[in-house]
């Protein structure tokens, strides 16, 4: 069953519909075996079932109650929970914010997700463009700027969805200090709503990442420390207006 | 209102004065009390034991030994749930009958000691019986009820549990005790004789000067 | 089962009861919570109905997006298919994120046989790995061990004099040394919270960042998952990251959670295998009132509440799964009879457990269900259960008449640590006799 590397894109396995006759993923007969095996135990410990779907009552709330200006102040607060830091500011601001934070973080080299609008950009500090940076070269920079996809107001979660502008998974994981960029109307009220707005991306099949503060862990003694392989430093620029 | 008491037969057999008082306090609150003697047991033990079909078979006996009764009322709350689980019997704990049903809190009871009530597994979460039981303390005269700390942690009596697992029982109960005696009450209650038992027996044991009595004892006072 | 021994009781009273309280918060702002619960519940009774359709469509999903879909009827089989997928790639060692699926089937200890090295990258599982250690606690795993233990571990493991005990300092250390096996690894292995049919997408949830690392940076990933984790739609994420993060560590949300869908181009891995794990699952299927074990979405809240867990500690169930839940589901996952027969029993049933499970398991009916089918009733309670369906019978036996009756049941164990109630002149019904005819 050893892989053969790296499956081209005309590689049947890789691609195309599995059918019927097809293991399913290329693997062989041992996993067909296995395949067919499992399925047949869960028929076999099913069959009292109806086939069709079971309704799911769900009268759980679906939008928040919140609306307007609420909203967004809700975002900030519960994003000040987490210990990030929330910045609210107006339209064409975003630049200069970013020069203040570089200098605050010490951070002179920066990369900037590839959908970032040009008028993001500031002046004053070393931007480098992902041209596809190995891991090891963004380890070396000391942050990143991106925007987001949406973000969710009650749990101040912000989502990235693997465009241009959230850039790609690496960019905003392996650099110690991320700034992003959340438009008020990209903030949603709740959770629901925000599995709502996603659902065209997921359906796509991009990656999605939801950041909710910076990394933690409550693994020694409980005693909850911040930053351990996340960026340790995210900012929050709320644009308003 | 005509009820039917179901007496339970740890109560029956060991704890006699819960069931008596049970009466007296129903009697008091305006119901006529019949006690028909066919009754046994519920099979609580056998059930959560997984002796199944002896289980089945005392559970089974229960609509006819209630016949003809439309209201049911156990000083206990874990056999109240046994028999609701197991029967369409319409089968009430004492607390919960008077407070809930008959509207009755003041049972014109007087009792002139510190009191603190420890909330059964059952009737916190099988039967969900609230404060009902507070609600009757506060009304006897002279009680000083006094918060029982960590009241929802579970006593370690769990039925069969306390002798398969007696290591983990007693070191539960061991918390149970401390926070009995942090109240200072004279007296520990609830609406279950089987914690009770558990409960006293730690307490005389130990030696210690305070005493488990039902809610029943209490309210009969 | 044994009691703990102190320091462990007093880790675990601690830890259980601030994550409990976190929970509790968190919670009570949840005004539809209930409602959050008897959906998260059906979906998941849903999803076990059908999931031979679910799984089918899952795979569907993923390979259409460019991943690879395996199955494994048990753990030699997926240790087998991830050893060889690693092997294939020349790679010696391997980043992974915590998976309790990949300590079930006992993956790393396959692969050290292989000549490749796990390395665990959770903050807590690296101190539980560097100190040959076993987890105790589904969510804070090393929660038996305290700082200084902890430096000490550090300090020899990983060859860092001067170290303190203080936790910022230990967690920058694990930091600095796991960085560089992020950048290094040809190979990533996570479990996944969940499969989602419709979409192919499959998700992690975590809070250290280790998981991003894991999932996006080696050019190769696998993960292993459940079959029970799969769920029908999109949608359904909604219920479950509510239900999940409130209930597990007692937060709002979870600092990161990643969804993918096979590769994306130049984003991530450029190659995604999903190990579909059975090793027992479709036996706890085959039960119909024990099938509701696989709903766990392996919050934990349930180990927090557990007076039971809290005095024997997670060691104790000899389990990757431990309290109220591992009680459940590794007598089913093992088989019964089998070697966690024991389990079922430890409980006093108290249902502090079913008040908190995010999915409504109701723990103590199915505790109840599976002493039937492990048996291990009192003989002398079955006698007592004959006894007691007669009055006659009944009314001898409480009069000590029936042999072996009053003193059947273990009363050495009960005298142990209690006085037995005095015995009362007459019964209730004696009295009733004599005083109302």
């Amino acid at each position: 069953m050893a892989s053969r590397g790296r499956a081209s894109p005309d590689h049947p396995d890789s691609r195309g519909r599995a059918s019927p006759d097809h293991p399913g993923n290329g693997r062989g007969t041992g996993s067909s075996t296995a395949r067919a095996a499992v399925l047949g135990r869960i028929r076999a410990a099913t069959r009292t079932e109806a086939a069709q779907p079971m309704t799911v009552p769900r009268d759980y709330a679906t939008r928040s109650p919140l609306a307007g200006p609420a909203v967004t102040d809700r975002f900030a607060e519960r994003v000040a929970e987490y210990r990030a830091s929330v910045h609210r500011i107006a339209p064409g601001e975003v630049a200069e914010r970013v020069v203040v934070l570089a200098r605050e973080r010490s951070a002179r080299r920066i990369v900037v997700a590839p959908g970032v609008p040009e008028d993001w950009r500031p002046d004053g500090i070393e931007l480098v463009a992902d041209r596809s940076l190995a891991s090891s070269v963004l380890d070396g920079i000391d942050g990143v700027l991106s925007g987001c996809a949406l973000a969710i107001a009650e749990t101040g979660t912000i989502v990235l969805d693997g465009t241009a502008r959230s850039g790609r998974r690496a960019l905003t994981l392996v650099p110690d200090w991320h700034a992003c960029v959340v438009s008020a109307d990209q903030v949603v009220g709740s959770v629901p709503e925000a599995i709502a707005g996603l659902r065209e991306a997921a359906t796509a099949g991009r990656p999605l990442t939801f950041v909710s503060g910076p990394s933690a862990t409550s693994d020694i003694e409980l005693r909850r420390v911040e930053g351990v392989h996340g960026p340790r430093r995210l900012d929050v620029l709320l644009v308003e207006g | 209102m005509r009820v039917a008491l179901f007496v339970t037969c740890l109560v029956d057999t060991l704890f006699p004065r819960a069931g008596i008082a049970t009466v007296k306090v129903l009697e008091r609150a305006g119901c006529e009390v019949e006690f028909p003697a066919d009754q046994t047991c519920c099979g609580q033990m056998h059930r959560n034991t997984g002796a199944s079909v002896e289980a089945a078979r005392l559970a089974r006996r229960l609509p006819d030994v209630f016949a003809g009764y439309d209201v049911i009322v156990t000083p206990s709350a874990s056999c109240a749930a046994t028999v609701r689980e197991t029967t369409d019997l319409g089968v009430f704990e004492l607390s919960e009958f008077l407070v809930r049903e008959l509207g009755v809190e003041d049972v014109g009871a007087s009792f002139p000691h510190r009191v603190t009530y420890h909330p059964t597994c059952h009737s916190l979460r099988a039967l969900r019986v609230g404060d009902a039981p507070l609600r009757l303390l506060r009304a006897v005269r002279g009680l000083e009820l006094v918060e029982l700390p960590e009241a929802r942690e579970c006593c370690g009596f769990g039925g069969t549990f306390a002798i398969k697992n007696a290591d983990v029982s007693l070191a539960m109960l061991d918390d149970k005790l401390r926070c009995v005696r942090e109240t200072g009450a004279a007296v520990c209650t609830a609406a279950d004789c089987s914690c009770l038992m558990h409960i006293g027996g730690g307490l005389r044991r130990a030696g210690d000067y305070v005493r488990t009595l039902h809610l029943a004892e209490i309210l009969a006072s | 089962m044994k009691v703990g021994d102190p320091q462990l009781r007093r880790n675990l009273r601690a830890a259980t009861r601030g994550i409990r309280q976190k929970r509790n918060a968190v919670v009570a702002e949840v005004e539809d919570w209930e409602e959050l619960r008897v959906a998260g519940e059906a979906i998941k009774r849903d999803a076990m109905g059908r999931l031979d359709v679910l799984l089918e469509q899952l795979e569907d999903a993923v390979t259409r997006a460019g991943g690879k879909v395996h199955w494994a009827r048990d753990a030699v089989e997926a240790n087998a298919v991830i050893g060889d997928l690693v092997a294939g790639h020349d790679a010696r060692e391997v980043v992974k994120v915590k998976s309790l699926t990949t300590d079930e089937i006992e993956l790393n200890q396959a692969l050290e046989r292989r000549g490749i090295t796990a390395i665990e990258t959770d903050l807590a599982e690296l101190i539980v790995q560097l100190s040959d250690d076993w987890p105790s606690h589904i969510l804070v795993p090393a929660i038996h061990r305290n700082r200084s233990e902890i430096r000490d571990v550090f300090a020899r493991e990983l060859g860092l004099e001067g170290l303190s005990d203080d936790p910022e300092e230990l967690t920058d250390a694990a930091r600095r040394h796991l960085r560089q096996a992020f950048l290094r690894a040809r190979v990533g292995v996570s479990g996944a919270n969940f499969g989602i049919a419709e979409t192919g997408t499959v998700g992690v949830v975590e809070s250290e960042g280790n998981g991003r690392m894991c999932t996006t940076l080696p050019p190769v990933l696998i993960t292993v998952m459940g079959i029970e984790k799969v769920l029908p739609a999109w949608r359904d994420l909604e219920v479950f990251l509510q239900l999940l993060p409130r209930s597990s560590t007692g937060e709002r949300m979870n600092p990161y959670t990643s969804l993918w869908t096979g590769v994306s181009e130049d984003d991530g891995p450029g190659e995604f295998h999903l190990v579909l794990l059975d090793n027992g699952r479709t036996r706890v299927l085959a039960d119909e009132v024990g099938r509701d074990a696989l709903h766990c979405i392996r919050c934990s809240a349930c180990l927090n509440v557990c007076p039971v867990y809290e005095r024997v500690g997670g060691h104790a169930y000899g389990s990757i799964y431990p309290g109220p839940i591992g009680a459940i589901l590794t007598p089913q996952l093992r088989g019964i009879p089998g070697d966690a027969d024991e389990l079922p029993w430890a409980s006093s049933l108290c249902g502090a457990c079913a008040d908190v499970c995010p999915v409504k398991i109701d723990i103590p009916r199915l505790l109840v269900h599976l002493r039937s089918r492990v048996g291990g009733s009192d003989p002398a309670l079955r006698l007592m259960g004959w006894a007691m369906a007669g009055r006659r019978r009944f009314e001898a036996a409480q009069l000590g008449r029936v042999p072996g009756m009053r003193t059947g049941i273990g009363m050495g164990a009960w005298t142990k640590g209690r006085d037995l109630p005095p015995p009362p002149r007459e019964t209730f019904r004696q009295w009733w006799r004599r005083t109302r005819g």
